[in-house]
Formats: structure tokens, sequence, C-alpha cells
């Protein structure tokens, strides 16, 4: 499916999100009796004007909020395999290059088979709280498929949010149905709004039964995708847009879709880098196109910041992707596996457990906010990356040597910000050959000046030191954002006192493919 | 003549069986075949064959000449 469209992550600034999070928490729904019907929980903190109604909606939601997709898992099915369009980043021949490895063939439900399937995984991981159909190829295109998935589901497990993806193109005619199918967030792949540039996207479009190419396609696609946008923010339903950047061709121009989304009521922008290698087979993997490096992928986040919520967590996880964020238990339900199963679907047993996970956050919550304090008065205008070893929970709590990716982490003044993730996983298949493991850590978290672990071994320590990272193994299992706050103080201080000098890091690198983390 | 769908290169994608205006399109072990006794080339519905033109994989749906012209009758 297309990872474009893919149903995936954003993340808006994590503390203004924890506090409108602390504030629900403390006296039920804060006030969401605005004059304009948009009340305003956030403090100071950063944009924090995410309507309440908007964040009752996402605070649980994995992929919407960075700080739920440590602790509440998604899924996908794959019901919908034929697309309208097509891109110059997906090869259908082999899935869509940016959401399934090539060569691995996501399995085809039928909506049946999807309907069981969703039941046995909620019923095996109570923290799955939303599925989503995202593709192979586009929801809408299969409408039939894709409604009656969604209908099966609502009526066997009715606390399960509904989520799909799509390009766009039919979008307007199925407004009406994604309104009674009781869908909360819809995403749309929108990575241009200017016809020359589409026309280099999409080759074509097929469209009141002809095959419509060139810039007369991508007139028709982008009409239809902001008139889509359009009708479901009027009609109060959450609407991500996912934009892939693409050097050179719409990367200064994803700026000016980002302003037009978010005028159009746009809730979350999530700016995904292409991911193109010529083994993909897509036509931008084979004329060379590159997708941009890790720097270049924040600057341009964050140039739309300040415009709207952005996404940073996103991990563009394949269309049948199943569990947390960051690990894939799909292997586990193929559809063989869940013909047999006996399901057990326990609503009372879901509901504790994700009581307990409540508590866990806001246990997080607390202690982040705690160190934070501490940096109060601080004012260096110096900013690091750090980057993380983590399971997932917000913790600490991966060994440097299994980790199949880091999560990336901006420290400064106003604390620890979640900028991204950097997948380490299957590097040699990546196109870096024999390289040595360790040295293609090092490239993908190369901008970081540290790295936080559980645990390490001495070789990769010393190698890490020689690159100028540091490898801090202090703050095994802490919270990650405590021990980050903490850990800047420190440096701070060391910069100050002249025990250790500030240095500007380099470029890293983004690893290409979906994720596939190494026990999948 | 009618379509025909070339095994090794259709992706199971299903496109072309919503498009089909006669039905003449279906599953069959894992992949799509065209029922030539159905197939009308889209003559008298569409100026272009539907599932050439929704096909992502070009030269996948293609002519087989082993039948005849198809002409539209009445
Ligand atoms: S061609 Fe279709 S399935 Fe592939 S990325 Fe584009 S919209 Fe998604
Ligand atoms: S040419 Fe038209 S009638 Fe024949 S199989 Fe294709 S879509 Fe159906
Ligand atoms: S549209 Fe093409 S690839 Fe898809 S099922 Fe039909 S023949 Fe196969």
């Amino acid at each position: 499916m297309d990872d474009s469209h893919s149903f995936d992550a954003y993340q808006s600034e994590p503390a203004a999100l924890d506090d409108i999070m602390q504030k629900i928490a403390e006296h039920k729904g804060c006030g969401t009796t605005g004059g304009s019907g948009k009340a305003s929980c956030g403090s100071g903190a950063g944009e924090g004007d995410m309507p309440a109604d908007i964040w009752e909606k996402v605070k649980n939601h994995p992929c919407y909020s960075e700080e739920a997709h440590h602790h509440y898992a998604r899924m996908h099915v794959a019901v919908a395999p034929a697309c309208n369009i097509q891109c110059n980043y997906c090869n259908r021949k082999y899935d869509c290059a940016n959401e399934s490895r090539p060569g691995v063939v996501s399995e085809k439900l039928t909506p049946e088979q999807a309907a069981k399937k969703v039941l046995a995984v909620a019923s095996a991981i109570p923290q799955m709280t939303v599925l989503g159909i995202a593709g192979p190829g586009d929801p809408l295109a299969n409408p039939g498929k894709t409604f009656r998935t969604f209908e099966l589901i609502s009526e066997a497990a009715p606390d399960i949010k509904l989520c799909l993806s799509t390009n766009g193109l039919a979008l307007p005619d199925h407004v009406e149905t994604i309104k009674r199918f009781n869908v909360d967030h819809v995403t749309i792949t929108i990575n241009m709004t200017d016809p020359d540039i589409g026309a280099e996207i999409y080759p074509w479009v097929f469209w009141k039964h002809k095959r419509v190419t060139g810039k007369e396609a991508a007139k028709i696609l982008t009409d239809r995708q902001l008139q889509g946008l359009e009708m479901l923010t009027a009609n109060g339903i959450l609407c991500k847009v996912n934009s892939v950047m693409i050097p050179g061709i719409n990367d200064d121009h994803l700026v000016t879709v980002n302003r037009e989304v978010k005028s159009r009521g746009a809730f979350l922008h999530n700016i995904m880098p292409l991911i193109s290698a010529p083994e993909h087979g897509t036509v931008f993997g084979l004329n060379g196109q590159r997708g941009p490096s890790a720097q270049e992928l924040k600057a341009l986040q964050d140039s739309c910041e300040g415009e709207m919520n952005m996404m940073r967590h996103c991990r563009q996880c394949r269309a049948d992707a199943v569990g947390l964020l960051g690990e894939d238990r799909s292997a586990e339900f193929t559809t063989d596996k869940i013909m047999e199963m006996d399901v057990n679907y326990d609503l009372t047993a879901r509901q504790a457990y994700q009581e307990k996970v409540e508590e866990e956050r806001l246990a997080k919550v607390a202690a982040r906010n705690a160190e934070l304090e501490t940096l109060a008065g601080e004012n260096a205008d110096l900013s690091i990356l750090v980057a993380v070893a983590t399971k997932g929970s917000g913790r600490i709590n991966e060994h440097f040597g299994h980790a199949t990716e880091f999560q990336i982490y901006e420290l400064s003044s106003a604390g620890a910000k979640f900028v991204g993730h950097r997948r380490v996983d299957l590097y040699c298949q990546g196109g870096y050959g024999e390289e040595d493991a360790l040295e293609t850590v090092i490239r993908a978290i190369n901008d970081c000046t540290a790295v936080f672990v559980a645990k390490i071994g001495h070789c990769p320590k010393d190698d890490l030191i020689k690159a100028g990272i540091d490898p801090v193994d202090q703050y095994a299992y802490e919270f990650i954002e405590q021990s980050a706050i903490a850990y800047f103080k420190d440096y701070l201080a060391k910069v100050k006192s002249g025990e250790i000098a500030h240095v500007t890091r380099g470029d890293a690198d983004i690893r290409q493919g979906a994720f596939v983390p190494v026990n999948a | 003549m009618a379509y025909k769908i070339v095994a090794s290169q259709c992706t199971s994608c299903s496109a072309c069986e919503a498009e089909c205006p006669n039905v003449a399109i279906s599953e069959k072990n894992g992949t799509f075949v065209i029922n030539p006794k159905k197939c009308t080339e889209c003559i008298g519905h569409f100026d272009i064959p539907q599932c050439v033109a929704v096909c992502p994989v070009d030269n996948t749906c293609v002519i087989d000449t082993s039948y005849p012209r198809y002409q539209p009758s009445a």
C-alpha cells in the first residue's frame, strides 16, 4: 500500500499534549465550552491549540499521538488491493514499495477474514485500539470491501476505532458513508497542489472511465483531494494529511501544501521521506530519484511546524502491520492461524488493561514535568539531538546491539522533544553491502550527541566515542524524557565549566524500505 | 476479439474486476481471468477497454486474437 497514504502517525508538541492530558485527568475533560467550540487546554507550551474534542479522539491513537504510540497498538488489514491512480513511488507489482518489503506480499483478506483477524488480535493484544485500512491499493477504490469490513468490526468490536487512508481521488463520493460508519480519522496523501509538480509524481489517474495523464490528471487529483478534505472537516471528521518529500520535485512546495491543507481544516501533517531504491522497481527508484537526508527532512518539518501540528513518529509501516508501532507481530496472525483460533472478545478485560496503561502514562508525564522544572532558568541557546534505544512504554529499555531503530529527541532548555525515528534494521539489504553493522548504526545517528541504552558492550562503546557519540547507560530502564532532561542539564553544566566543548554534529542517513523488525 | 490477462504479469489487484461493464473478469486460483465469451472489448460502453485503462502493469490486459472481433448486435 502506499506509504504515503498509510495511516501512521503524527506528533504534536508532546509537551502540549501532555499538558492537555494532565488537565483532562485532573478535572475530567477541560472546559470544552469555549465560545468557538474549540476550547484550548494547552498552557503556553507550543501550539497547544488542539481542541479538547480532537484530543479526546487522538490521545490513545498510536498513530496520531506520539505519546500514545508507546502504549497503544494499531493494526492494518489488507482488504483493498485495487487502486485508481498511479504514483511514481509505488510499484504495485510488488505491493507498494513504501509499505512492504519488495517481494513480501501482504496477505490479502476478505472482509470476513479481516474481521476475524481484528477480533483475534484485539483479544491477544488488549492495547490494540485502532484498525486502519490503507491498502495495498486505495480503500476508496474498493468501497465495497472497505465498508463491509468496517461494518463487521463495528458490530463485533464497537470499542475499536476505525481509520482509513486514501489518495483522495474517490473521496468526495464517500464522505457520507465514512460518516455513517463512524470512521473517526481519515488520512489523505497530498503531495502537491500544483498540477505542474503533480505531473512529475503521478503518471496517470483513472477518472470517469478514462486513463488521464499529465497535468490534467494532477489537476483532477488535487481538486478532488482538497474537496474531499473540506467535506470531511466540515462534517467533523478528523483529517490528517500525509506528504511524501521528494527532493527536487516537491520539497519546497510542501510548505505551500502545508498551508493549503491547514486552511482546509486538516489537524495534522505528516511529511515522510521518499523511499526509493532501484530494487523496489518504482519509477523513482529506477530513474535515480533520491530520498531526503535526515537533516533535510527535519528542516522541512521544522519549517512547517509553526503552521500546524507535525507528525514525526511515522514509521511508514507495512500495510498488514500488527502491534505497537515499531513492533510487528503480523507473523502470529496469518490467515491460517486466525481461522483456527477460538476468539473470545472480552471488552471488560481490554478496558481494565487500558486503565493500567493510563496510570503508567500519567506517572511518566509527572516524572518528566518534575525534571523539567529543574531545568527552568537555564537559557542556553544550545540544543542537541540524542538517540534512544527503547522497546516502548517510554523507557530506555533496549540493548544497543538489539535495537532495530532509535528514537531521536531534541534537547534544549525547553525540554526534550521527540523529533523522529532512525531505523537500523536490515541496513545491509539497504544497499550498504558488507558494511559493518556498527558503522551503519553510526551513520543513522551521526547527528546525535549521545545514545541512551539499557546496556552496551565495550567495543561498540569505544567506537561510538571515537565517532563523537556519547554512549549513555546510566539511565537504564528509566523514563526517556526525564532522563534526557537530566542528561541535558549535566551537559550544559559541563559546557559551562569548560569540561566539554559543544560541537555541532553532522547529517545522518534515512534507511530505505519498510520497517522490518529483526524478530519479524 | 476479446481481451485476456497475462497471468505472469497480473498482480491480482482486482482493479479490473470492478471496472468491467460485462462482469467478464473474475478471480481464479489467485489470479484474474477474463471470460472471452463475456468480453465485448468494452465496445458500446467506453472508448477504451476498462481493464487496460485501470491495470497498473502495462501490457497485462492484451488482445486475444484467437477470438473474432466483437460485433455489437442490435
Ligand atoms: S499507486 Fe495507489 S496504492 Fe500505490 S502509492 Fe499510489 S495511491 Fe497508493
Ligand atoms: S475489455 Fe472491457 S469487457 Fe473486456 S474484459 Fe476488459 S473491461 Fe471487460
Ligand atoms: S488490473 Fe491488472 S494487475 Fe490488477 S487484477 Fe486486473 S489484470 Fe491483474
